[in-house]
């Protein structure tokens, strides 16, 4: 690796960023960091974030000063060894601002629009990238309680290189319909068994955080055949207790006042829930029918402020591969589950990470969840 | 979810309406158009700047039908349709030609809940364009909402945005009051992402377009955009400002208004209707009045001269309230020093 | 044509009692204790009654400043009159509205009305309800011969021809626009007026029930099924001023007194009645002492009920705001 050279690029922090302002440099040119040390404070529109050096090397060059705001993906600097030329730095660097045009296309690839698909008479929004063919399994990301597909924002394109990767709007959720039925983890796995007949995705990697944890072990149950593997992220299902503060709240709040606290419940580092995410919630319970939908599902998933299902001996039941991934600090599922699942089951409890650990650590969830899908591919 | 237009945003929300309830009904001078024509098309126009373009064709000419050049008869009739059991909705072309109905406005629809205690429902929406900066001189060029929020019984909307628009549009008419929608003409080719389905944005609940420390900028209706783009410079040498877009001057949330101005003590407004007894005189009035120990300088108001709309494009540039008009407010009431610190 | 017992029975007994109303509001007025001003319909009963006996709870009428008659032809209670007249709370608006905003929805009275000529836009769009809703009903305008030279009448004839809407136009001419004579503000005839807008044009005697009954009982059929807008043209003439303590100084001496022995609405269907055996007097005597004792009871429960708390101030000002 000593002749690598690594491009420190605008990072992407919470959902909806699109540039941030690099507020200070941590690290001079010329000394050395290493990987996860802080290079540099960006600051978005509320909050200020040390960016984490992504590999161990010499700040080569700061290409960007300070004070200067720039759209996620630009060039701020770039890392390599000391023994590597200052030419071939230079060259580095003129290569990339050159391509920065096919960066673009690139990431818009990865940000395809969404289309929508009609499954069992529901309209159902999907956002399907990366490569359809191939050996690898494709993955399903089910989103939870109140989520829709941009939850994964920052994990569908880092896990797509290889593979397929599918994101949807469950039913009640972002922009599919917002008939829920009986609103139970048991009949949205139905409704997605289907969603996956008319993708043509025969067998899925299935990972689903929160409430879409749940629907994924119901899936597991329902159709065996289609899911290869189960990564649960803070997965309802598995313990009676639920925050109903949040969920109350979530369905209740509708200005940006009162939705901020509840909103932050979600996470360890508050800092996280941006006005914009604020914005996008209230813009989605605006739509006609969905707190309407999220009522329901609330009364069928928790009813008397516990959660209905156990889905223990589903998970027990399920003989393919599980990980689990908690937040130490999970404010609306408590991972205390965590600490009692089946020795089959490879577990991470995060630390300082809340009950949205793909958003609040975004590299370690996903690293955890890459190394897994290999290994179960 | 895509990008639309005003325009769009606008057509897309009567149509949906227009769909989930077959009380709403659509009428104005050439809302469809070619209604008696020698060729026979039909739908010709759909608005004179086609927003309404294909409603006729899709509900027919029972739903969405021509009026003659006829504003006091076809507005008192949507008042009157309104308090029978249908939820029109009457486009009046320009808000300029509101002084050829106004009695059936503010005599009638406005009045009816009160006037007859309490028994009366008016679910009617009158869609308007306003606004100067079209070249269309002093008597297509007006900016009339503090006239009807003026007014006791009438509700009045400004969007700022296509997606604002299509979520109030929605709102307006399924409300049961009486509602005035003013469509800024300049703005109907602005895009930005609007949700494909139904959706409402409450009434009398400003939206924070920007959030800072240093002054509270209230605009309205086109002039929201003008405030974000000063905002935006400003931010960038240090003064950082809070943008209030109220959306509705009729609920007005004095709210977020006396609360924004409480974090920041600096008022400026920026109000395109003629400054005497407008909306930017209305928030200074009630700021004065609520939040005088809050404010560090005086109240600026952008808004144009006291004179009629020009028509020559330099005195139209002249007259408009804009993005550097309000950069200067700004920087007027920051360097402003109370007496006994100067 | 033959009329039956029961709407001859209840088209007396309404005109009896707008005529009881209003005298006796002419005299409650001249007391101080009603606020405002008050138009009375004395002298013009037959026409509101004549057309409203053609009407149903779902068809819709529109009326004037002068709307106490239309009201109690419409069925609009004469306790909730009184009282809104005398601005209690227990009036039909809540002691809101008072004489000239006199409403009741729920029996098609879109209300009577402080502006000239602004009912018959409205009812361009009552009509359209009726017609695009199906209901069969049919929506009437009435106004005067000021209301006649509105723009906003004018506008709404040619409205309704255009749409050919369910709606009649009912023009109460009783010579005077306030202190104006009609011969002097009416350009040409208002029958010009209806055929220039296309839509057929009928008149009636104003005294007499049955000339406004059939008449514009001819009028309302053809809307009702479908045939477009008519005017009907009543020709009456008011016993008050314009306004109580009008001195009517404009008007001859004895022209009232000639309208009041001559052209009595009630003494004439009386009399019509009776000599055609087609009613007994005693049933109509006992209609008289019946109205008699109501509008009486009317006055002293307005008299006697509360006027409005203060919170009532802000009410009913929007439907949710």
């Amino acid at each position: 690796m000593s002749g690598a050279i690594t491009p420190v690029t605008m990072p992407k922090f919470g959902l909806a960023m699109t540039e941030g302002k690099l507020a200070d440099w941590l690290i001079q040119v010329g000394e050395t960091v290493s990987a996860g040390q802080e290079l540099a404070d960006i600051e978005t529109s509320k909050i200020t974030n040390g960016y984490e050096s992504p590999v161990s090397g010499v700040l080569r060059r700061q290409v960007v000063a300070a004070g200067e705001t720039l759209p996620v993906g630009a060039l701020l600097g770039v890392v390599a060894d000391a023994s590597v030329a200052d030419d071939a730095i230079d060259a580095f660097i003129a290569e990339f601002q050159a391509n920065n045009a096919s960066a673009d296309t690139e990431a818009s690839a990865a940000d395809a629009e969404p289309s929508v698909v009609a499954v069992d008479g529901l309209d159902i929004r999907v956002k399907d990238v990366g490569a359809a063919e191939g050996s690898q399994l494709p993955v399903l990301l089910i989103h939870g309680f109140g989520g829709d597909l941009t939850s994964w924002m920052l994990n569908q394109s880092a896990l797509s290189h290889d593979r397929r990767v599918i994101a949807f709007d469950l039913p009640g959720h972002g922009e599919s319909s917002k008939n829920v039925g009986e609103g139970k983890p048991s009949s949205f796995a139905g409704t997605v068994a289907k969603l996956l007949e008319t993708l043509d995705a025969d067998k899925v990697h299935v990972i689903g955080h929160s409430l879409g944890g749940a629907i994924s072990l119901e899936l597991a149950r329902l159709a065996p055949e289609k899911v290869a593997s189960l990564s649960l992220i803070a997965p309802a299902g598995l313990g009676p207790d639920v925050n109903m503060t949040f969920i109350n709240g979530f369905i209740s709040e509708d200005r940006r006042k009162t939705l901020e606290p509840i909103l932050q419940l979600l996470v360890h580092d508050k800092s996280l829930i941006s006005r914009r995410m604020i914005e996008n919630i209230i813009r989605f319970k605006r739509l006609d029918g969905a707190t309407g939908a999220l009522r329901t599902i609330a009364d069928a998933c928790f009813p008397d402020g516990k959660q209905a299902d156990n889905l223990r001996a589903t998970l027990e039941n399920y003989p393919g591969p599980v990980q689990v991934i908690w937040g130490e600090n999970d404010e609306i599922l408590s991972s205390a589950p965590a600490q009692s699942l089946p020795d089959k089951v490879a577990v991470s409890v995060l630390s300082e990470t809340g009950h949205m650990p793909q958003m609040e650590k975004v590299s370690d969830v996903n690293k955890a969840i890459s190394a897994f899908l290999e290994k179960n591919d | 979810m895509s990008k639309k237009s005003f325009r769009q945003a606008i057509n897309e929300a009567l149509r949906l309406e227009m769909r989930r309830d077959p009380r709403v009904i659509l009428m104005g001078e050439d809302v469809a158009g070619g209604r008696g024509g020698t060729s026979g098309v039909t739908d010709a126009w759909g608005g004179v700047l086609g927003v309404t373009k294909g409603l006729q064709t899709e509900f027919g000419e029972d739903r969405v039908f021509d009026t003659p050049i006829s504003e006091a008869s076809y507005i008192g009739a949507a008042a009157g349709a309104a308090a029978t059991g249908l939820r029109p909705v009457a486009e009046l072309m320009f808000v300029d030609f509101v002084g050829c109905c106004l009695d059936q406005i503010m005599n009638q629809a406005a009045k009816f809940r009160y006037m007859f205690g309490g028994k009366a429902r008016t679910p009617l929406v009158i869609r308007a364009m306003y606004g100067a900066g079209f070249n269309a001189a002093a008597q297509h060029s007006q900016a009339l909402y503090p006239l009807f929020t003026h007014i006791p019984g009438l509700k009045v909307v400004i969007p700022s945005s296509p997606y604002e628009a299509k979520g109030l549009l929605i709102e307006a008419i399924r409300d049961d009051d009486p509602v005035i929608f003013l469509e800024n003409k300049v703005m109907y080719d602005d895009e930005e992402d609007v949700p494909d389905g139904s959706y409402t944005i409450p009434f009398g609940e400003a939206n924070l377009t920007r959030e800072g420390d240093d002054v509270t900028i209230v605009a309205f209706g086109r002039m929201v955009n003008f405030a974000n783009e000063a905002a935006d410079r400003l931010e960038k040498s240090g003064i950082s400002c809070t943008v209030i877009d109220p959306r509705t001057t009729s609920p007005l949330d004095t709210g977020t208004i006396l609360d924004c101005v409480a974090d920041t003590g600096r008022l400026v407004i920026v109000d395109e209707s003629s400054p005497r007894c407008n909306l930017a005189t209305d928030v200074a009035a009630l700021v004065a009045e609520e939040a005088f120990d809050a404010l560090k300088a005086p109240i600026r108001r952008v808004v144009p001269p006291h004179t009629p709309v020009p028509f020559s494009s330099t005195l139209e540039a002249l007259y408009m309230p804009n993005a550097d008009k309000i950069e200067a407010a700004v920087k007027s009431v920051m360097s402003y020093r109370m007496k006994e610190e100067a | 044509m033959q009329i039956a017992r029961d709407i001859l029975l209840r088209s007396y007994r309404s005109m009896r009692t707008i005529r009881d109303f209003e005298e006796r509001l002419h005299v409650e007025f001249a007391t101080g204790e009603i606020p405002g001003f008050v138009h009375l319909y004395c002298g013009e009963e037959a026409s509101g009654v004549g057309v409203c006996a053609n009407l149903t709870d779902t068809d819709t009428i529109a009326s004037t400043h002068r709307g106490h008659g239309h009201c109690i032809a419409k069925g609009v209670g004469v306790d909730g009159m009184m009282a809104e007249i005398y601005g209690r709370s227990t009036g039909v608006c809540r002691g809101k509205g008072g004489s000239m905003h006199i409403a009741d929805l729920s029996l098609g009275m879109l209300g009577a009305n402080g502006i000239v000529g602004g009912g018959p836009p409205l009812i361009c769009g009552a009509a359209l309800s009726h017609k695009l809703l199906k209901d069969g009903g049919v929506a009437v305008a009435f106004y005067g011969d000021g209301a006649s030279n509105e723009g906003s009448t004018l506008e709404s004839l040619n409205l309704a021809t255009v749409w050919q809407l369910p709606a009649i136009f009912v023009v109460e001419d009783n010579g005077y626009g306030e202190a104006t004579g009609a011969s002097y503000a009416v350009a040409g005839t208002q029958k010009a007026r209806a055929e220039g807008f296309g839509m057929p044009y009928y008149e009636c005697d104003g005294t007499d029930f049955f000339s406004v009954y059939e008449t514009a009982g001819e009028a309302i059929r053809r809307a009702r099924a479908g045939e477009g807008p008519a005017m009907v043209h009543v020709h009456l003439s008011r016993w008050y001023g314009h306004f109580e303590g009008d001195s009517m100084s404009y008007r001859i001496d004895g022209e009232v007194a000639r309208e009041r022995a001559e052209r009595d609405c009630l003494v004439n269907f009386r009399r019509r009645t009776t000599e055609a055996g087609l009613l007994d007097a005693a049933a109509l005597d006992e209609i008289d002492a019946a109205v008699k004792a109501e509008v009486e009871q009317s006055v002293i429960s307005a008299k006697a009920a509360p006027t409005p708390e203060d919170a009532d101030l802000l009410k009913d000002v929007y439907v949710a705001y």
